[in-house]
């Protein structure tokens, strides 16, 4: 018994030099296996005196607890310093570049017309499509605009076949809504069209995107408050909008729509030609004959529609300053979107 | 339209500046386009007098004037060619300053003293470019500032017109325009009739009065056309952008621009007798006035004398009748065409004129005989000479029908959005030159004769509107019944697709729906494409029946740029012909997707060793694509060939059977054809095949266990993968989950002609858990079914 506490200390001193798990479970075995010194003791307690038994036995249990709590607490040092080593070793350099796929993207013109059609959808119009090879009547004659009317001159046409054109507008998409629906009506269509005109500020095919609303109660009041939501929602601002008469054979009254220049907030500048207006749609209540036309009482029904050029809202919105760009497929360009 | 200002200030004169006044009528529908002050900014000139003009000393091409300048004489060095004694010209004075600031000093050319400068209008800033002097008429007081003299201190307003308001192609339609818009009263027209003081005149006779109701004309005597325009019809023509020709030429512009109604002058000597205005006969021709020779169509309407046509009537005149400098006696017309008959027509012959820019529009059927006597005064005050009397034919039925517009109060309340008070209603009407009665429900309008573009009421209602001012008019919110529209989930969205492919590093290309014929012939040797008319060019000649033509090009200009990597995408129609007559019999123009891949796998990086895509890169997309819609099962891929595509790595894709497109490598011969170097994958797809998607279907999960077994085969090289999977699904039976094809393997070991495939198969009950009996009967029927129908061996089988 004597000889307690010069166990203990080797023991301790033993077990806080282990340098490894394996060492470590030699130690426990050594003190406190089944033959271990410690356990060894307590075997040895048989040869005192049955008063001395009970203390020796407890300060034999002291000690063996004592070392049991030491070895775990070396154990999970050593357990803890080897996944730290682990870690340390599995360590990467996180500002490499991950691997795969990289992410491709929309063109602005599809992202415009998408912008365009969210908020139009959420006031409730219907996206419609038509054909682009268009006959003359869709195209023209049913939209008021007879042939060898002036207003013809204004669109310069591709033609397939003297009465088959490409499509110089959506409109004619509408008079299709028109003439196999009955109001109340709400759509919008974008899509591709064509004029005969290639140039700086001009290519052969653009896009559009024209609405139409036809019901009991709509009124030029209802257009102006449409267009200007619109146009403040587009650009996110609180931009100046105001209407100009014009003239579009298939609405009347007509307007032409400008905003307050995106880019000079209408102090003036080469983009809106020192004016600080830009114009960017037109619109106008259905001709009553348009109506007719496709089967709608004018009387009864009333409406408005409206059309807009998708490149030209794109090229303010994103700052665009040429308009071919969009049909060249640059990557340079379309990884700009 | 170009007008000046000063000459529209001489109609009404509203207290606006000239930016106002342009901002008020574009805010009416008049849009301005430009406003340019008619002459440079410059100073210190004034009207000189040649007296003398010597040969310089030392230049042969100088002349030293002696030039009188009002208050002093002084002597000047001048290169002009029509330097001369006698005439005015404008005197950049010492001190001067002339436009692009150039400073007038005293100087010395070639040793003798120059005291100014003589001006030619470019260098004042009048025109753009001119010849010599400018010689200012002989009454022109020496010493007079040239600005004020010339009144330059006006501008010129460009004002885009549109279509429908012919009664502003004039300074007196825009004058009444300016009127309304500011309450103020507008200058009358001078149109007193000039009494005939000699009985001469020609017999008009309208063989054609559906095209031509009116014609007003008279004969003029004793003309002297060598007598200039004075200086004021003159600047105001020049200033509208027309030169002076002769006088009674310019008089007919002068109208044209002030009254819009167009008018011609003949030379009386050149008619034989009476004016007939009739179509044109078979094989008949005209010189006209621009030199041009036109053979007339047989349903052309023509001005003609009893023996030949004259001019074209509406559009232009004859060059053997027309005033020259010999004439000496005068016909002058001024008719009303109808603009039904005159659409269309100057085009057909080529030709845009002032006259049947305004024909085209409408005239004021009224005009005529007010234009005529106009303009006799005033040929008679610059030319003098002895006019007969006004010989008039006219069709009263056949003039433009003006039937009464009805404009009701509550019309105005549902198109426009408010009440527009009754007085301000009356004033607009009235201001517009509508006779206006009141009636129950509002008012009657009877429409004057310049305005083609009035003839229902949303007409008035527009002109209201207008006058009244677009954006003074109340803004409300579009009010509706709340509609859901319909949500089809067996309908996959096309940005589903847009988004999904841009997800996989595609880029949405948009290429012209036009191409080469030449290029799409490579993709569509089969098919006549749908031709323009009137292309822009060559290679956009010809609508796409295949995306991949424009597709591919965007890689070939990409390839050439240098671009390591290409991966694009598109949506749109092509247009695929009928193939009966001009192909538009049957034509569909059917929404597809293409897509391109070029370059590298993958973008070059440190940890992916990347090689060029190749045709498993491109399949491997799609078929991506192909499971967003929850039915890939129904798409299959077999061996193809097509005709610009490799006829070894070319697969048509089917949905249920039905071929919906095509997948490969570009043909090595359409590479080279395109100067591109590596491989480029393509594919096309119909799209209403790739966005019909099924409604997911929920089946029980099974509580059970999976088995997977795997086995190796070793069939014939050519055999489909496709085949043997397809086999293997069908031998398997029912409890076969899942079948994956992981390895393929051809060469050591493997007879050459021969390839080994690795399948695993999984197997699963609903309802129990599966016994080794049961997965072991399976595999043998699949093992059987492979070794009797391809004659495959067994390499490997794993449990």
């Amino acid at each position: 018994m004597d000889n307690l506490t010069p166990l203990a200390e080797e023991a301790k001193s033993a077990i806080a030099g282990a340098g490894d798990s394996a060492a470590l479970e030699q130690l426990r075995v050594d003190f406190l296996g089944k033959k271990g010194r410690v356990t060894e003791l307590l075997k040895g307690l048989g040869q005192l005196s049955a008063e001395e038994r009970p203390a020796a036995g407890a300060r034999i249990n002291v000690v063996k607890q004592e070392l049991q709590a030491l070895i775990n607490e070396r154990k999970a040092a050593l357990e803890a310093a080897a996944l730290a080593e682990q870690l340390g070793r599995e360590t990467l350099d996180v500002t490499l570049p991950g691997r795969g796929q990289s992410t491709g993207g929309i063109h602005p013109v599809t992202r415009t017309i998408e912008r365009m059609e969210d908020f139009f959808a959420a006031v409730g119009f219907e996206v419609v499509e038509g054909p682009e090879i268009e006959d003359d009547y869709h195209n023209f004659e049913a939209l008021n605009i007879p042939a060898h009317h002036p207003a013809r001159a204004m669109h310069d046409t591709f033609y397939v076949d003297p009465t088959t054109v490409l499509r110089t507008h959506t409109s004619p998409v509408q008079v299709r809504v028109m003439e196999n629906s009955q109001p109340p009506l709400r759509v919008i269509c974008p899509g591709r069209v064509y004029r005969c005109d290639s140039d700086l500020t001009h290519t052969p095919m653009f896009h559009q995107v024209e609405g139409l609303l036809v019901d009991e109660r709509s009124s030029f009041a209802d257009l102006k408050g449409l267009i200007e939501d619109f146009l403040r929602v587009f650009f996110e601002e609180d931009l100046s909008v105001r209407f100009r008469p014009s003239y579009f054979p298939f609405t009347e009254p007509s307007a032409e729509v400008d905003i307050q220049c995106v880019n000079c907030a209408g102090a003036g500048c080469r983009v809106c030609s020192q004016t600080g207006w830009l114009e960017v749609m037109g619109c106008g209540m259905v001709h009553p004959r348009v109506l007719e036309g496709s089967g709608i009482d004018p009387e009864r029904y009333t409406g408005f529609a409206f059309g807009m050029g998708v490149e030209r809202l794109a090229m303010l919105r994103y700052g665009v300053n040429d308009l071919r760009l969009f049909f060249e497929n640059d990557l340079r360009f379309l990884e700009q979107f | 339209m170009k007008i000046s200002e000063q000459w529209l200030r001489e109609w009404v004169n509203p207290s606006l500046s000239t930016e106002e006044l342009a901002h008020q009528i574009t805010m009416a529908g008049l849009e301005v386009d430009a406003i340019e002050p008619v002459a440079g900014q410059f100073s210190n000139v004034v009207v000189a007098e040649i007296l003398e003009a010597v040969q310089h000393p030392d230049a042969d091409k100088l002349r030293v004037c002696t030039v009188n300048a009002g208050a002093e004489t002084v002597q000047i060095v001048c290169g002009a060619p029509n330097a001369r004694a006698g005439i005015k010209v404008p005197l950049a004075q010492v001190g001067a300053l002339l436009p692009g600031d150039f400073k007038i000093k005293k100087a010395k050319l070639r040793g003798v003293e120059s005291r100014g400068m003589l001006c030619a209008e470019a260098e004042l800033g009048l025109s753009e470019a001119s010849e010599g002097l400018m010689e200012l008429p002989a009454d022109a007081p020496p010493g007079a500032d040239l600005r004020e003299y010339l009144q330059l201190d006006d501008h010129l307003i460009e004002i885009g017109l549109t279509p429908n308001r012919a009664d502003c192609l004039g300074i007196a339609g825009i004058a009444r325009e300016v009127g309304l818009l500011n309450n103020l009263p507008v200058a009358a027209v001078l149109c007193e009739p000039v009494p005939a003081t000699i009985t001469d005149s020609l017999t008009v006779s309208l063989e054609a009065a559906e095209r031509c109701p009116r014609y007003a004309g008279r004969v003029i005597r004793n003309v002297d056309v060598s007598r200039p325009s004075p200086l004021w019809l003159q600047e105001k023509l020049r200033r509208c952008g027309l030169r002076s020709i002769d006088a009674v030429v310019d008089v007919t512009n002068y109208i044209l621009l002030e009254l819009g109604q167009p008018m011609h002058a003949f030379d009386l000597d050149k008619l034989e007798q009476g004016i007939v205005v009739r179509t044109a006969r078979e094989g008949e021709s005209l010189q006209l006035l621009d030199g041009q020779v036109a053979e007339l169509r047989a349903d052309t309407l023509v001005i003609a004398d009893n023996s030949a046509p004259l001019a074209l009537a509406g559009i232009m005149g004859g060059e053997p009748s027309s005033v020259g400098s010999s004439t000496q006696h005068l016909f002058l017309e001024s008719a009303f065409f109808s603009p039904d008959y005159l659409a269309g027509e100057a085009r057909r012959y080529g030709l845009h004129t002032d006259s049947s820019h305004r024909f085209e529009r409408g005239v004021d059927f009224n005009l005529q005989r007010a234009a005529l006597e106009r303009a006799t005064q005033l040929i008679l005050d610059v030319v003098g000479g002895e006019a007969g009397p006004v010989t008039e034919a006219v069709s009263e039925a056949h003039l433009p029908a003006r039937p009464d517009v009805v404009l009701r109060r509550a019309r105005i309340r549902r198109l426009l959005g408010f009440e527009l008070a009754d007085g301000e209603v009356d004033r607009i009407l009235a201001g517009l030159g509508l006779g206006v009665t009141t009636v129950a429900e509002g008012w009657c309008c009877s429409v004057p004769s310049w305005r083609f573009d009035i003839s229902i009421e949303a007409d008035l209602l527009e002109e209201l509107a207008r006058v009244y001012g677009y954006n003074r008019l109340p803004v409300s919110h579009v009010q509706a019944d709340l509609v859901i529209p319909a949500q089809p989930e067996t309908q996959l969205s096309l940005r589903g697709v847009r988004r999904h492919l841009s997800a996989r590093g595609y880029r949405e290309a948009i290429t012209y729906s036009f191409v080469d014929r030449k290029l799409q012939q490579l993709f569509d040797p089969d098919v006549t494409p749908i031709a323009l008319e009137n292309p822009i060019s060559a290679e956009m000649g010809v609508m796409r029946s295949s995306l991949l033509p424009g597709l591919v090009s965007a890689v070939q200009r990409s390839v050439h740029r240098q671009q390591p990597r290409v991966r694009l995408f598109e949506t749109g129609l092509r247009f695929i012909p009928g193939g009966e007559g001009n192909g538009l019999q049957g034509l569909r123009q059917s929404p597809s997707l293409g897509m391109v891949v070029s370059g590298r796998r993958f973008d070059e990086s440190w940890s992916v060793a990347s090689g060029a895509a190749d045709f498993y890169d491109i399949k491997g997309d799609l078929e991506s694509l192909l499971g967003l819609g929850r039915c890939a099962e129904q798409f299959t891929f077999a061996a193809a060939t097509h005709p610009a595509l490799h006829p070894g790595q070319t697969a048509a894709i089917s949905r249920n059977g039905e071929q919906v497109g095509v997948v490969g490598a570009l043909h090595p011969d359409v590479l080279g054809a395109l100067d591109i170097p590596g491989p480029v994958l393509a594919c096309e797809l119909d799209l209403d095949a790739l966005l019909a998607a099924q409604l997911p279907a929920f089946s029980e999960l099974s509580r059970f266990p999976e088995v997977r077994r795997d086995i190796a085969i070793i069939v014939d090289k050519h055999v489909p993968a496709a085949e043997l999977m397809q086999n293997v699904r069908a031998s398997a039976g029912v409890y076969l989950r899942q079948l994956r094809l992981f390895d393929v393997y051809e060469g050591k070991g493997i007879d050459p002609k021969r390839k080994s495939l690795a399948f695993g198969l999984t197997f699963r009950d609903q309802s129990r858990t599966l016994s080794d009996d049961v997965v072991n009967q399976s595999m043998k029927q699949v093992i059987d079914s492979l070794e009797k129908n391809y004659n495959a061996e067994l390499r490997n089988q794993a449990l």
